[in-house]
Protein backbone atom coordinates (compact mmCIF):
# COMPACT_ATOMS: atom_id res chain seq x y z
CA UNK A 1 0.00 0.00 0.00
CA UNK A 2 1.00 3.80 -0.64
CA UNK A 3 0.56 5.72 2.43
CA UNK A 4 -0.04 9.33 1.19
CA UNK A 5 0.61 12.16 4.08
CA UNK A 6 -0.04 15.89 4.02
CA UNK A 7 0.18 17.21 6.83
CA UNK A 8 3.23 18.72 8.71
CA UNK A 9 3.55 16.36 11.83
CA UNK A 10 3.16 19.16 13.90
CA UNK A 11 0.08 20.17 12.90
CA UNK A 12 -1.23 16.64 12.83
CA UNK A 13 -1.22 13.32 14.26
CA UNK A 14 -1.89 11.62 10.84
CA UNK A 15 2.00 10.20 11.06
CA UNK A 16 1.97 8.70 14.09
CA UNK A 17 -1.58 7.26 13.21
CA UNK A 18 0.01 6.13 9.74
CA UNK A 19 3.47 4.70 11.83
CA UNK A 20 0.89 2.41 13.64
CA UNK A 21 -1.18 0.73 10.46
CA UNK A 22 1.65 0.61 7.95
CA UNK A 23 2.69 -3.15 7.60
CA UNK A 24 6.23 -3.82 6.45
CA UNK A 25 6.72 -3.58 2.84
CA UNK A 26 4.39 -0.86 2.18
CA UNK A 27 5.17 2.77 0.91
CA UNK A 28 4.56 6.43 2.47
CA UNK A 29 4.33 9.49 0.14
CA UNK A 30 5.26 12.98 2.39
CA UNK A 31 3.51 15.68 0.24
CA UNK A 32 2.47 19.12 0.51
CA UNK A 33 3.18 20.31 4.55
CA UNK A 34 3.96 16.54 5.46
CA UNK A 35 6.87 17.23 3.59
CA UNK A 36 8.53 18.66 6.86
CA UNK A 37 8.62 15.36 8.67
CA UNK A 38 11.21 14.86 5.95
CA UNK A 39 13.64 17.23 7.23
CA UNK A 40 16.70 16.75 8.87
CA UNK A 41 16.86 18.03 12.46
CA UNK A 42 13.16 18.48 13.19
CA UNK A 43 11.48 16.43 15.47
CA UNK A 44 9.75 13.89 13.56
CA UNK A 45 13.35 12.47 11.93
CA UNK A 46 13.79 10.11 14.71
CA UNK A 47 10.48 8.64 13.89
CA UNK A 48 11.59 9.18 10.28
CA UNK A 49 14.78 6.77 11.10
CA UNK A 50 12.34 4.26 13.07
CA UNK A 51 9.86 4.26 10.02
CA UNK A 52 12.97 3.79 7.31
CA UNK A 53 13.99 0.27 8.54
CA UNK A 54 10.49 -1.27 7.20
CA UNK A 55 9.19 1.47 4.78
CA UNK A 56 10.00 2.99 1.19
CA UNK A 57 9.73 6.57 2.02
CA UNK A 58 9.63 9.24 -0.53
CA UNK A 59 8.69 12.57 -0.23
CA UNK A 60 7.82 14.95 -3.25
CA UNK A 61 10.46 17.72 -4.51
CA UNK A 62 8.30 20.30 -5.64
CA UNK A 63 6.74 20.81 -2.38
CA UNK A 64 10.10 20.88 -0.26
CA UNK A 65 11.22 23.48 -3.07
CA UNK A 66 8.48 25.93 -2.37
CA UNK A 67 8.82 25.46 1.53
CA UNK A 68 12.54 26.37 1.32
CA UNK A 69 13.23 22.83 2.40
CA UNK A 70 15.33 21.40 -0.90
CA UNK A 71 18.72 19.63 0.01
CA UNK A 72 17.53 19.19 3.43
CA UNK A 73 15.76 15.72 3.43
CA UNK A 74 17.01 13.33 5.74
CA UNK A 75 18.94 10.17 4.06
CA UNK A 76 17.00 7.08 3.25
CA UNK A 77 13.97 9.37 2.09
CA UNK A 78 13.95 9.15 -2.16
CA UNK A 79 12.89 12.41 -3.84
CA UNK A 80 10.30 12.30 -6.77
CA UNK A 81 8.19 14.49 -8.92
CA UNK A 82 5.03 15.22 -9.79
CA UNK A 83 5.89 12.15 -12.47
CA UNK A 84 7.10 9.81 -9.45
CA UNK A 85 3.86 10.14 -7.36
CA UNK A 86 2.27 8.69 -10.50
CA UNK A 87 4.50 6.01 -10.58
CA UNK A 88 3.81 4.74 -6.94
CA UNK A 89 0.52 5.21 -7.22
CA UNK A 90 0.64 2.50 -10.51
CA UNK A 91 3.09 0.56 -8.57
CA UNK A 92 1.29 0.01 -5.30
CA UNK A 93 -2.52 -1.60 -5.75
CA UNK A 94 -3.98 0.75 -3.21
CA UNK A 95 -3.33 4.20 -2.02
CA UNK A 96 -4.33 5.29 1.14
CA UNK A 97 -4.76 9.44 1.83
CA UNK A 98 -4.35 10.25 5.80
CA UNK A 99 -5.83 13.39 5.98
CA UNK B 1 -29.90 21.09 -12.65
CA UNK B 2 -28.32 18.18 -14.95
CA UNK B 3 -28.45 14.82 -13.09
CA UNK B 4 -26.42 11.73 -15.24
CA UNK B 5 -27.95 8.50 -14.90
CA UNK B 6 -25.44 6.34 -13.55
CA UNK B 7 -26.16 2.67 -15.20
CA UNK B 8 -26.56 -0.36 -12.59
CA UNK B 9 -22.97 -2.23 -12.51
CA UNK B 10 -23.05 -4.57 -15.11
CA UNK B 11 -21.49 -8.35 -13.87
CA UNK B 12 -20.57 -8.56 -10.14
CA UNK B 13 -17.44 -6.20 -9.68
CA UNK B 14 -17.67 -6.45 -6.11
CA UNK B 15 -14.37 -4.41 -4.72
CA UNK B 16 -13.27 -4.18 -0.98
CA UNK B 17 -13.95 -0.28 -0.16
CA UNK B 18 -12.70 1.09 3.32
CA UNK B 19 -13.86 4.04 4.81
CA UNK B 20 -11.61 5.66 7.27
CA UNK B 21 -13.18 8.55 9.87
CA UNK B 22 -10.09 10.17 11.88
CA UNK B 23 -12.51 13.45 12.30
CA UNK B 24 -15.15 14.43 14.81
CA UNK B 25 -18.68 15.16 14.46
CA UNK B 26 -19.94 18.80 13.92
CA UNK B 27 -16.26 20.58 13.91
CA UNK B 28 -15.98 20.13 10.79
CA UNK B 29 -18.40 18.40 7.81
CA UNK B 30 -16.52 15.49 7.20
CA UNK B 31 -18.07 12.84 8.92
CA UNK B 32 -21.25 13.49 7.87
CA UNK B 33 -20.55 13.49 3.96
CA UNK B 34 -18.57 10.74 4.57
CA UNK B 35 -21.51 9.03 5.72
CA UNK B 36 -23.57 10.33 2.73
CA UNK B 37 -21.23 8.35 0.52
CA UNK B 38 -21.53 5.50 2.80
CA UNK B 39 -24.64 4.88 2.36
CA UNK B 40 -24.58 5.30 -1.69
CA UNK B 41 -22.12 2.92 -2.04
CA UNK B 42 -24.02 -0.11 -0.04
CA UNK B 43 -26.52 1.07 -2.93
CA UNK B 44 -23.53 -0.33 -5.24
CA UNK B 45 -23.58 -3.62 -3.59
CA UNK B 46 -19.95 -3.63 -2.70
CA UNK B 47 -18.04 -4.95 0.44
CA UNK B 48 -17.90 -1.96 2.73
CA UNK B 49 -15.74 -1.52 5.80
CA UNK B 50 -15.79 1.49 8.03
CA UNK B 51 -12.87 2.10 10.09
CA UNK B 52 -13.03 4.80 12.69
CA UNK B 53 -9.93 6.01 14.01
CA UNK B 54 -8.09 8.82 16.27
CA UNK B 55 -11.22 11.45 16.95
CA UNK B 56 -12.78 9.44 14.48
CA UNK B 57 -14.15 7.36 17.08
CA UNK B 58 -16.17 10.80 18.80
CA UNK B 59 -18.50 10.22 15.88
CA UNK B 60 -20.11 7.04 17.54
CA UNK B 61 -20.17 8.23 20.91
CA UNK B 62 -24.04 8.10 22.42
CA UNK B 63 -25.71 10.96 23.57
CA UNK B 64 -25.54 13.62 20.71
CA UNK B 65 -27.52 16.37 21.39
CA UNK B 66 -27.12 19.22 19.07
CA UNK B 67 -30.33 21.32 19.84
CA UNK B 68 -27.94 24.14 21.73
CA UNK B 69 -25.65 24.28 18.41
CA UNK B 70 -28.52 24.42 15.76
CA UNK B 71 -27.16 21.49 14.04
CA UNK B 72 -28.98 18.49 13.04
CA UNK B 73 -27.74 15.48 14.93
CA UNK B 74 -26.88 13.11 12.17
CA UNK B 75 -25.71 10.01 14.69
CA UNK B 76 -28.79 8.12 14.00
CA UNK B 77 -27.96 7.34 10.38
CA UNK B 78 -24.99 5.33 11.97
CA UNK B 79 -27.51 2.94 13.59
CA UNK B 80 -29.33 2.80 10.13
CA UNK B 81 -26.50 1.49 8.61
CA UNK B 82 -27.23 -2.01 9.37
CA UNK B 83 -30.50 -1.58 7.30
CA UNK B 84 -28.19 -0.96 4.47
CA UNK B 85 -26.18 -4.23 4.99
CA UNK B 86 -23.34 -2.26 6.62
CA UNK B 87 -22.36 -4.04 9.54
CA UNK B 88 -18.46 -3.97 9.14
CA UNK B 89 -17.49 -1.21 11.91
CA UNK B 90 -14.22 -1.07 13.15
CA UNK B 91 -12.77 1.16 16.07
CA UNK B 92 -8.71 1.70 16.84
CA UNK B 93 -8.40 0.48 20.00
CA UNK B 94 -5.40 3.25 20.97
CA UNK B 95 -7.89 5.73 20.23
CA UNK B 96 -10.44 5.18 22.17
CA UNK B 97 -8.46 4.25 24.96
CA UNK B 98 -6.38 7.69 24.37
CA UNK B 99 -9.95 9.67 24.72
CA UNK B 100 -11.06 7.74 27.66
CA UNK B 101 -13.45 5.46 25.67
CA UNK B 102 -14.79 1.96 25.74
CA UNK B 103 -17.39 0.32 23.77
CA UNK B 104 -19.92 0.52 26.44
CA UNK B 105 -20.11 4.66 25.37
CA UNK B 106 -21.00 3.90 21.79
CA UNK B 107 -23.42 3.99 19.90
CA UNK B 108 -23.49 0.28 17.68
CA UNK B 109 -21.83 -2.74 18.04
CA UNK B 110 -18.33 -2.62 16.62
CA UNK B 111 -15.09 -4.40 16.28
CA UNK B 112 -12.47 -3.20 18.69
CA UNK B 113 -8.76 -3.64 16.77
CA UNK B 114 -5.63 -3.39 17.54
CA UNK B 115 -2.63 -1.53 15.29
CA UNK B 116 -1.79 -4.80 13.75
CA UNK B 117 -4.97 -6.12 12.61
CA UNK B 118 -6.23 -2.22 11.61
CA UNK B 119 -3.03 -2.42 9.43
CA UNK B 120 -4.04 -5.65 8.27
CA UNK B 121 -7.70 -5.01 7.39
CA UNK B 122 -6.26 -1.61 5.61
CA UNK B 123 -4.08 -3.76 3.50
CA UNK B 124 -7.19 -6.36 2.25
CA UNK B 125 -9.27 -3.03 0.59
CA UNK B 126 -9.20 -2.15 -2.89
CA UNK B 127 -10.28 1.33 -2.57
CA UNK B 128 -9.67 3.32 0.87
CA UNK B 129 -11.48 6.43 0.95
CA UNK B 130 -10.84 9.56 3.46
CA UNK B 131 -12.37 12.57 4.18
CA UNK C 1 -3.48 2.20 -15.92
CA UNK C 2 -7.15 4.46 -15.20
CA UNK C 3 -7.22 6.77 -12.33
CA UNK C 4 -9.91 8.22 -10.70
CA UNK C 5 -9.27 11.57 -8.55
CA UNK C 6 -11.30 12.60 -5.68
CA UNK C 7 -11.11 16.34 -4.64
CA UNK C 8 -12.10 17.33 -1.20
CA UNK C 9 -11.33 20.79 -0.92
CA UNK C 10 -11.78 24.05 -2.34
CA UNK C 11 -9.33 26.38 -4.70
CA UNK C 12 -6.93 28.46 -2.62
CA UNK C 13 -7.78 27.55 1.31
CA UNK C 14 -5.99 24.14 0.53
CA UNK C 15 -3.48 23.10 -1.78
CA UNK C 16 -5.48 19.45 -2.25
CA UNK C 17 -6.89 21.40 -6.04
CA UNK C 18 -3.66 22.52 -6.92
CA UNK C 19 -1.75 18.59 -6.03
CA UNK C 20 -5.07 16.99 -7.71
CA UNK C 21 -4.25 19.18 -10.96
CA UNK C 22 -0.64 18.95 -11.27
CA UNK C 23 -1.06 14.36 -10.51
CA UNK C 24 -3.42 14.44 -13.24
CA UNK C 25 -1.18 16.49 -15.44
CA UNK C 26 1.79 13.68 -14.90
CA UNK C 27 -0.51 10.99 -15.47
CA UNK C 28 -1.91 12.67 -18.56
CA UNK C 29 1.96 13.20 -19.62
CA UNK C 30 2.60 9.28 -19.31
CA UNK C 31 0.14 8.05 -21.29
CA UNK C 32 -2.89 7.23 -18.29
CA UNK C 33 -5.98 7.92 -18.81
CA UNK C 34 -8.21 9.79 -16.11
CA UNK C 35 -11.61 8.21 -16.00
CA UNK C 36 -13.19 11.11 -13.96
CA UNK C 37 -11.90 13.71 -10.94
CA UNK C 38 -14.94 14.18 -8.19
CA UNK C 39 -15.15 17.01 -6.00
CA UNK C 40 -16.63 16.79 -2.96
CA UNK C 41 -16.58 18.72 0.14
CA UNK C 42 -15.59 22.30 -0.43
CA UNK C 43 -13.95 20.69 -3.52
CA UNK C 44 -17.30 21.70 -5.26
CA UNK C 45 -16.17 25.37 -4.83
CA UNK C 46 -13.48 24.59 -7.71
CA UNK C 47 -16.11 24.59 -10.33
CA UNK C 48 -17.69 28.47 -10.01
CA UNK C 49 -16.98 30.46 -12.85
CA UNK C 50 -17.40 33.60 -10.55
CA UNK C 51 -13.81 33.52 -9.19
CA UNK C 52 -11.25 36.27 -9.85
CA UNK C 53 -8.18 35.49 -8.32
CA UNK C 54 -5.26 37.91 -8.22
CA UNK C 55 -4.26 37.79 -12.18
CA UNK C 56 -0.27 37.17 -11.33
CA UNK C 57 -1.28 33.55 -9.83
CA UNK C 58 -2.58 30.71 -11.19
CA UNK C 59 -6.08 30.42 -12.00
CA UNK C 60 -7.03 27.04 -10.40
CA UNK C 61 -11.03 26.94 -11.83
CA UNK C 62 -9.76 28.29 -15.22
CA UNK C 63 -7.22 25.51 -15.37
CA UNK C 64 -9.58 22.63 -14.80
CA UNK C 65 -11.87 24.24 -17.26
CA UNK C 66 -8.56 24.09 -20.00
CA UNK C 67 -7.50 20.52 -18.89
CA UNK C 68 -10.77 19.28 -19.47
CA UNK C 69 -11.15 20.58 -22.53
CA UNK C 70 -7.92 19.63 -23.90
CA UNK C 71 -8.25 15.69 -22.56
CA UNK C 72 -11.98 15.62 -22.11
CA UNK C 73 -11.75 15.17 -18.61
CA UNK C 74 -14.95 14.16 -16.57
CA UNK C 75 -14.90 16.56 -13.82
CA UNK C 76 -18.30 16.03 -11.30
CA UNK C 77 -18.93 18.18 -8.27
CA UNK C 78 -21.51 16.15 -6.26
CA UNK C 79 -24.78 17.23 -6.49
CA UNK C 80 -25.50 16.97 -2.44
CA UNK C 81 -22.77 18.95 -1.39
CA UNK C 82 -22.81 21.79 -4.25
CA UNK C 83 -26.35 22.51 -3.34
CA UNK C 84 -24.95 22.87 0.27
CA UNK C 85 -23.05 25.49 -1.13
CA UNK C 86 -24.44 26.92 -3.62
CA UNK C 87 -22.98 25.51 -6.46
CA UNK C 88 -25.61 25.31 -9.14
CA UNK C 89 -25.44 25.04 -12.96
CA UNK C 90 -26.05 28.35 -13.60
CA UNK C 91 -22.84 29.44 -12.02
CA UNK C 92 -20.35 26.03 -13.00
CA UNK C 93 -17.42 26.65 -15.21
CA UNK C 94 -17.10 24.86 -18.84
CA UNK C 95 -16.32 21.04 -18.46
CA UNK C 96 -18.00 21.03 -15.28
CA UNK C 97 -21.04 18.84 -14.68
CA UNK C 98 -22.89 18.08 -11.39
CA UNK C 99 -24.21 14.77 -10.88
CA UNK C 100 -24.97 11.93 -7.76
CA UNK C 101 -22.59 10.44 -5.49
CA UNK C 102 -22.72 7.77 -7.79
CA UNK C 103 -20.54 9.01 -9.57
CA UNK C 104 -17.43 8.72 -7.18
CA UNK C 105 -18.29 5.24 -6.50
CA UNK C 106 -18.23 4.37 -9.56
CA UNK C 107 -14.78 5.64 -9.86
CA UNK C 108 -13.52 3.56 -7.20
CA UNK C 109 -15.01 0.75 -9.14
CA UNK C 110 -14.02 1.53 -12.77
CA UNK C 111 -10.44 3.26 -11.98
CA UNK C 112 -7.83 0.97 -11.75
CA UNK C 113 -6.66 3.28 -8.64
CA UNK C 114 -8.18 5.91 -6.53
CA UNK C 115 -6.39 8.59 -5.26
CA UNK C 116 -7.49 11.58 -2.73
CA UNK C 117 -6.71 15.26 -2.12
CA UNK C 118 -8.14 16.87 0.63
CA UNK C 119 -7.52 18.16 4.16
Amino acid sequence: MLHILNKSPFDSNALDTCLRMALPGHALLLIEDAVYAATQGSAAAERMRKAAARLSLFVLQPDLDARGMAGKQLDGITLVDYAGFVDLVEKYPTSQSWL
Amino acid sequence: MSEQQTPAPSGPKVKKFMFVNRKAPYGTIYALESLEVVLITATFDQDVSLVFIDDGVYELVKGQQTKGIGIKNFSPSYRALEGYDIEKLYVDQASLAQRGLTEADLLVPVEVLDDRQMGELMAQQDVILSF
Amino acid sequence: MKFGILVNEGPYTHQASDSAYQFVVAALAKGHTVQRVFFYHDGVNNATRLTEPPQDDRHIVNRWSALAAEHKLDLVVCVAAALRRGIKDEVLAPGFRISGLGQLVDSGIKADRLVTFGD
